[in-house]
């Protein structure tokens, strides 16, 4: 029972949809506290907008509701719940904002609920600039001299007084959304506009800028009863002045003295007690490199992405003991999970080092501003954890999945010395591989490096140890010592073969002869001082004793998926999770290797066994030699597991599930050619070339538009929509290196309707849980599109068709598990365009709304099991009476210079779900849930390419209908008069002084329409006015599509304005009576 | 030069060692991540083999002001990595050349969480550091040297010397040295005391003599059975003088009262230890160095009440003289390493003496 005794009902709010800042760190934190919550016999009810998570689930709250995370939404469902208490700390900044809200407006005042665990005067009095800077004054902590300004002038005038550069901070965003340094008026003017509009409370906070000190944070915890203790402190590698999500961290702090390190641990011991918060807090430090100074940089009154980093490090649940916490226990009176004797209040010793990398999108975004600073950047990262720094730091290195698999880009090696020592004080992603690359040259010196970084010696001279080795495996013969030296300062066998030019192969056979093995540790919360039973474990070469006992049980490795990024998100952890629980399920004993931090798979009593280590072929080759399980399960993982099976296999491994030669046979261009051949199932024309010439004739034949992309793609990286020569031979040349080894694919481009089916086949039979349609036409990567449960415009004989095709390449392709195919429905006739024999970014989403178990399914298949024998017939599942959307969500915000006009190269970071029995109102809950701003009224600018001109005539008149002034430049407005509509003229981009981009500043304009147009000047300026909206915080739709769809959203809104809410219980329980 | 810890049970443990020293001593863990300068210059130390259970040791060089004695009483220090590289502003010289200047021997590149494992499970024992190559007989001889006992001797004070505070009214305490941190007469001096550090040997007689507000007794090493004169001469203090004790001393006054102490399976080092108060019902965070504790059972019908317990193993972590103005704790409240929680300690203690005034 609860400590807190008038508890029987919580809600949790999530963090909603995986955006730059707020990723799937909540759903490992929230997934924890529902579970936490339960385990004391609490009715736990769930809202999260985000179908993608393990926190949806059904079985980890007892109501679920997927639905808006809006205040309205919540009041909502409050009212009908009527749960006793809120806990809203575990959300993200989301979370609490809505917490907030919900205060304000009286809502748990009138439905009497608890706001559980940080009162609510505490989140006021640490988010709030001017009360947070009066706390602190009051403690006597040292904060950045600053100052709130609510307008440009005064941002100005404190400016001039403190002097450049200065830090800007906009009030109430998360990932540090509109902030930045700024070294001059100029760009302080520019930064504070921006901030303006990002903050909730449209204010600024103007603050001295300390760059270049020490950064180091300490997560802290405080009970009801003020007892305090710190879990973890960690430092940034980078100096203060980038963001601590874009930072390489370290845990627990190297360079601080224990004077320094108690210092700050005291203030925030201060802190929390002052604030007052109950659970989990993280307090961010600027200190003096040369001196005791230092400056409180900011407090989160909440579970944080650094404390789902902290809570990982060191193994402490800090959301787990957050939540029991906040329902009245006192951490004396919590167990440690970990060592199952001892308590939740200790602060746990590592004796390892932990090294966070941040995985930017830049691979992605390739024309995206890659320097670093005070907005972050980060779509997810990795951790990585050894007996010493360099080891950590090369092991975090080959998780990233970026094509390097030591601090050496190939690139570089061309460059001049000049270039690298120019690239040594650009702060951005491959400044680190810029210092290895001048150490390894000895161009510079660890003290001029540090002159120029300001990154710590102690770093700095760890780096150094790493070229060193190297530079001598270039030169020296590879005696015993020498390879123990390399495996010491954790070079990769692969990085080893390539510096003495042998083979990986070679070189792990000669090391396995020198008898160099890695050593497998415990995670333990207190550095072995008392027995622990958590099955978590890194490997180390620097040791003498492997503590791992393998079991002789049935096991099975299930490999995850490795940091978050665009277009492998948290949906293959879920996946992945879900194989691990079928596994143990069966009985089989489940082991997850895997090297993200925020995820739940990555959580110690998830598995069996957790390895916490790169996803490489070597790094998971030791653990087989180790674990020796059956076999290992690489099907959900996403791309990063399936690229392991071909390797996995050839060094005598059984992969279960879709055979590897099969997985080839899918993804090979000319093999699944054969198999469309053989099961006469059409895709839309195509070839594969490997110059320019081939592709220009290829093209001419097919006919323009065509689709281009690299083979071997995942998230539609480097995929476009060409119209004509001149942009192919644009594309050929820039953005991919055509090679014979890598092909380019030329496919006529067909605009029709995107289908995306999943299913789970045994290579006989397939089940087909259900077939999702999607809003915008082909073109736009499905990742990016609106998707629709069940469809709901495809005439019977098309989903027939699917359906057919869905069973003939599973049983072509001997699929065992799951497999998703998208499909292109145009003029009547379905096209393939891929398949993955995998999990898929839908298998969550589809798996919530049609209740199929199908990771489930699909990993008792993998092992050998039938649909038959599992009691269900081939074929596509009835659809359910209720219809659910899937809406794309992008973090446009935070990344500058990016286009967000929507085409083949996938750019969203999450998604958010609508479901209802009328399709208008789940459509209208994605819409909200995604978070796109749809104005009620106001005026919408339209801006189209001319092939899109007749049908921007049909939305006008609609949007004209519904009451919505209508804008346009000029030549379009004469068009739209000519309707007899009412368009104002605006001009174009630097056209005149009332310009578009001067209208969406001024907020004149509420929504833009707006579809890519061709030439190089009208191409610039409708990025430009795509920016504008992203900056200002107005919705911009870029397909006609999407359009259409938010017109019935309003439509319906004005007519109908009720919304309910049930609980994914209700809807998948089978109340049809509720339709 | 390759060398090893060979424990008493004949378990080894490999490395290399930094300097030619030969080491013989209890073989102790601490877990603490920072501070092992204030590790290894805490005389409580004394005679034992101190590995650290945090692999990276010697990142930020060695400072004079973090000494915590005139210099390090360890046997020998085993560590993972030694950091060659230290970077920190109060950074005067390396760990290494600190080690080899106070001739303590030093074995590194060791798995010591193999250790540590080790001896939670068998409990602390003797051990030797020798180089590889070491010949048996002669590493059996080093094996058998019996493990010093004059500890406290060894590292107390040679002669008393006074503290000033210019602060008026001032408390005047005798601060008893038994191998004393530096910290403890620096946060006295800090928190307001007046002090005399005197040998552990002196008189109650001559404590006495010099009229003080309160007696503190400090920490130190060792087992405190195997000093009963001193905890003889603590007993004749009892009712003329407040007294305020840490680990060593607050031990004594168990004893001097007649309770009992009792060896721990691993003792208690490091800088984690959750400490809870049994009067508030509140939890701090301590730093601990000790291998012995007052038997609970032991206090039974005498005059001094649990305060503070341990919240992972229950052991008496501070007593109370249920009338006289006597309180110790086992744990250390002046940190360094460690904590800084738990400092109000010495203020009661400021307090207790302002109030007898």
């Amino acid at each position: 029972m609860p400590k807190k005794e008038n508890l029987s009902k919580v809600m949790v709010i999530g963090s909603g949809p995986i955006i730059i800042g707020q990723a799937a760190e909540f759903d490992y934190a929230g997934s924890q506290a529902c579970r936490a919550l339960k385990e004391e016999g609490l009715e736990v009810v769930l809202v999260n907008s985000n179908p993608a998570t393990i926190m949806t689930d059904t079985h980890i709250a007892d109501r679920v509701y997927i639905e808006p995370l809006t205040a309205e939404f919540l009041a909502n469902i409050i009212a009908k719940e009527r749960p006793d208490g809120l806990l809203a700390t575990l959300g993200g900044q989301a979370g609490l904002n809505l917490a907030v809200q919900l205060a304000e407006k009286g809502v748990l005042e009138k439905y009497e609920v608890e706001l559980l665990g940080t009162p609510l005067g505490a989140i006021e009095q640490a988010e709030d600039r001017e009360r947070f800077k009066e706390t602190m004054q009051k403690l006597g902590e040292p904060i950045p001299e600053s100052m709130i300004v609510e307008d440009v002038p005064a941002a100005v005038a404190f400016a001039k007084e403190i002097g450049y550069p200065v830090i800007v901070r906009p009030a109430y965003t998360m990932g540090g959304t509109g902030g930045g340094i700024a070294e001059n008026e100029e760009e302080l003017i520019e930064t504070v506009i921006k901030g303006l509009t990002y903050s909730m409370i449209g204010q600024v906070l103007i603050e001295r800028s300390v760059a270049g000190w020490k950064e180091i944070e300490y997560e802290v915890m405080r009970d009801g009863n003020d007892t305090c203790i710190t879990v973890c402190n960690m430092e940034n590698f980078d100096p203060v002045g980038v963001h601590t999500g874009d930072s390489i961290v370290v845990a627990p702090s190297q360079t601080l003295t224990d004077h320094e390190y108690q210092m700050l641990r005291s203030a925030s011991l201060r802190i929390i007690r002052e604030l007052g918060i109950e659970g989990g807090c993280n307090a961010q430090y600027a200190l003096d490199p040369n001196s005791n100074r230092y400056y409180v940089i900011e407090v989160n009154p909440r579970v944080s992405r650094s404390s789902a980093l902290a809570s990982k490090a060191t193994g402490y649940p800090i959301a787990k003991v957050s939540a029991k916490i906040a329902i009245g226990y006192t951490l004396d009176e919590i167990t440690n999970a970990v060592t199952q004797k001892t308590k939740a209040c200790f602060e746990p010793a590592l004796d390892y080092c932990v090294v966070k990398f941040p995985r930017w999108p830049f691979d992605k975004f390739v024309y995206a501003d890659h320097t670093l600073g005070t907005q972050m950047k980060a779509t997810g990262e990795v951790m990585s954890m050894d007996r010493n720094f360099e080891g950590a730091l090369l092991k975090a290195v080959r998780s990233l999945e970026i094509g390097v698999h030591r601090l050496h880009m190939e690139k570089m090696e061309e460059w001049d010395d000049a270039r690298v020592k120019k690239a040594l004080s650009r702060i951005n992603d491959e400044r680190i591989f810029a210092i290895a690359e001048a150490l390894r040259r000895g161009i510079a010196t660890v003290d001029a490096i540090h002159d120029i970084t300001k990154i710590d010696k102690w770093f700095l001279h760890k780096i150094q140890h790493i070229t060193d080795v190297e530079n001598r495996l270039t030169k020296e013969a590879l005696t015993p010592k020498l390879m123990f030296a390399a495996k010491d300062v954790g070079l990769a066998d692969r990085s080893i073969a390539e510096l003495t030019k042998r083979t990986t192969d070679e070189i792990r056979t000669l090391r396995k002869s020198m008898d160099i093995l890695p050593c497998y540790k415990m995670v333990d919360t207190c550095a072995a001082e008392f027995e622990a039973a958590t099955p978590y474990y890194y490997s180390t070469f620097h040791a003498q004793e492997d503590e791992v006992r393998p079991s002789n049980a049935r096991k099975v490795i299930v490999l995850g998926s490795g940091p978050i990024r665009i277009g492998q998100g948290v949906e293959f952890d879920y996946c992945s999770v879900h194989s691990v629980w079928a596994l143990r399920e069966m009985g089989i004993e489940a082991i997850i290797i895997n090297n993200n931090p925020e995820t739940v798979s990555t959580d110690f009593d998830i598995s069996d066994r957790l390895y916490f280590e790169p996803l490489t072929t070597e790094d998971v080759l030791n653990i087989i030699d180790k674990e020796k399980p059956d076999g290992v399960i690489v099907q959900f993982g996403g791309q990063t597991a399936i690229n392991l099976a071909a390797s996995l296999q050839k060094a005598g491994v059984k992969v279960f599930g879709t055979s590897v030669d099969d997985i080839d046979r899918a993804e090979d261009r000319e093999r699944f050619d054969e198999v469309l051949t053989q099961t006469k199932i059409p895709r839309p024309e195509g070839i594969s070339v490997t110059n320019l010439r081939d592709a220009i004739t290829g093209a001419a034949r097919i006919g323009y538009p065509v689709m281009v992309r690299p083979s071997y793609v995942l998230g539609g990286r480097a995929m476009e929509i060409v119209y004509n020569e001149a942009e192919l031979r644009d594309y050929m040349s820039r953005a991919v290196k055509v090679t014979p080894d890598h092909p380019v694919l030329v496919d006529r481009y067909m605009q029709g309707t995107e289908v995306e089916v999943d299913g789970i086949s045994d290579g006989t039979d397939v089940v087909i849980p259900g077939i999702m349609e999607h809003v915008e036409r082909a073109g736009v990567h499905s990742g990016d599109s609106i998707a629709v449960y069940p469809p709901q415009t495809l005439h019977a004989k098309i989903l027939y068709t699917i359906v057919d095709y869905t069973k003939r390449l599973a049983a072509a392709l001997h699929v065992k598990g799951l497999l998703n195919i998208q499909f292109v429905v145009a003029g009547g006739e379905v096209y393939i365009i891929e398949v993955n024999p995998r999990s898929s970014r839908t298998v969550p989403f589809l798996s919530k709304v049609t209740n199929v178990k199908m990771v489930n399914l699909a990993t008792r298949i993998a092992l050998g099991s039938t649909l038959k024998a599992l009691g269900w017939h081939s074929g596509l599942v009835p659809p359910k009476p209720y219809v659910a959307v899937k809406a794309p969500v992008f973090s446009f915000a935070k990344m500058t210079d990016v286009d967000i006009a929507l085409g083949p190269e996938m750019k969203s970071t999450g998604e958010a779900m609508g479901i209802d029995y009328h399709y208008a109102r789940a459509l209208y809950k994605a819409i909200i849930g995604s978070g796109i701003h749809v104005p009620m009224k106001g005026c919408i600018l339209f801006t189209v390419a001319d092939k899109d001109k007749d049908e921007m005539k049909q939305l006008v008149k609609a949007f004209s209908e519904l009451g919505f002034a209508i804008a346009a430049t000029e030549g379009t407005a004469k068009a739209i008069w000519g309707m007899g509509i009412d368009a104002e003229v605006v001009g174009k981009v630097h056209e005149r002084s009332a310009d578009i981009i001067e209208w969406i500043k001024s907020g004149r304009i509420n929504m833009v329409i707006n579809t890519l147009t061709q030439g190089k000047s009208s191409a610039k300026d409708g990025f430009k006015i795509r920016r504008a909206t992203v900056e200002h915080g107005i919705a911009c739709l870029t397909s006609l599509d999407t359009a259409w769809e938010v017109l019935r959203v309003l439509s319906f809104m004005r007519d109908r304005r009720l919304v309910y809410s049930l609980a994914i219980q209700d809807y998948v329980g089978g109340g049809d009576d509720l339709a | 030069m390759k060398g090893k810890l060979i424990l008493e049970d004949g378990t080894v443990f490999y490395g290399d060692l930094l300097n030619d020293f030969k080491a013989t001593g209890e073989v102790v863990f601490n877990t603490g991540m920072v501070g092992y300068q204030e590790s290894l210059t805490d005389p409580s130390y004394c005679a034992q083999i101190l590995t650290l259970t945090y692999p990276l040791v010697g990142n930020y060089g060695i400072a004079e002001l973090f000494m915590q004695s005139r210099k390090s009483f360890v046997a020998g220090f085993v560590i993972g990595d030694l950091c060659t590289d230290g970077s920190n502003w109060h950074y005067e010289k390396s760990l290494a050349a600190f080690l080899t200047e106070q001739k303590v021997p030093c074995l590194y590149n060791v798995d010591t969480r193999a250790i540590t494992r080790h001896i939670r499970a068998a409990g602390t024992m003797k051990g030797i550091i020798v180089s590889e190559k070491a010949a048996k007989d002669a590493a059996d001889a080093l094996m058998a040297t019996p493990i010093r006992r004059e500890v406290v001797e060894a590292v107390t004070t040679p002669k008393a010397y006074d503290m000033e505070c210019e602060r008026r009214g001032a408390p005047f305490v005798v601060a008893m040295d038994f191998g004393v941190k530096q910290n403890i007469l620096d946060s006295m001096h800090r928190k307001g005391f007046r002090l005399k550090v005197v040998p552990a040997h002196t008189t109650a007689e001559e404590v006495l003599a010099m009229n003080p507000d309160g007696v503190f007794l400090s920490n130190g090493p060792g087992d405190p059975a195997d000093v009963p004169e001193i905890a003889a001469e603590i007993k004749k203090l009892f009712g003329k003088k407040p007294i305020f004790g840490i680990c060593l001393g607050h031990q004594l006054i168990a004893i001097a009262m007649g309770a009992k102490t009792y060896k721990l399976k691993f003792g208690h080092r490091g800088t984690n230890q959750p400490v809870k108060d049994l009067r508030t019902g509140k939890v701090q965070i301590s730093a601990q160095n000790h291998g012995f504790a007052v038997d609970a059972a032991s206090l039974e019908g005498l005059p001094l009440a649990v305060t503070h317990v341990n919240v992972n193993d229950g052991t008496v972590e501070g007593m109370r003289h249920k009338e006289l103005p006597i309180f110790s704790v086992q744990y250390h409240p002046e940190a360094a390493p460690g904590p800084d929680d738990n400092m109000y300690l010495f203020e009661e203690f400021r307090a207790m003496l302002e109030k007898g005034e």
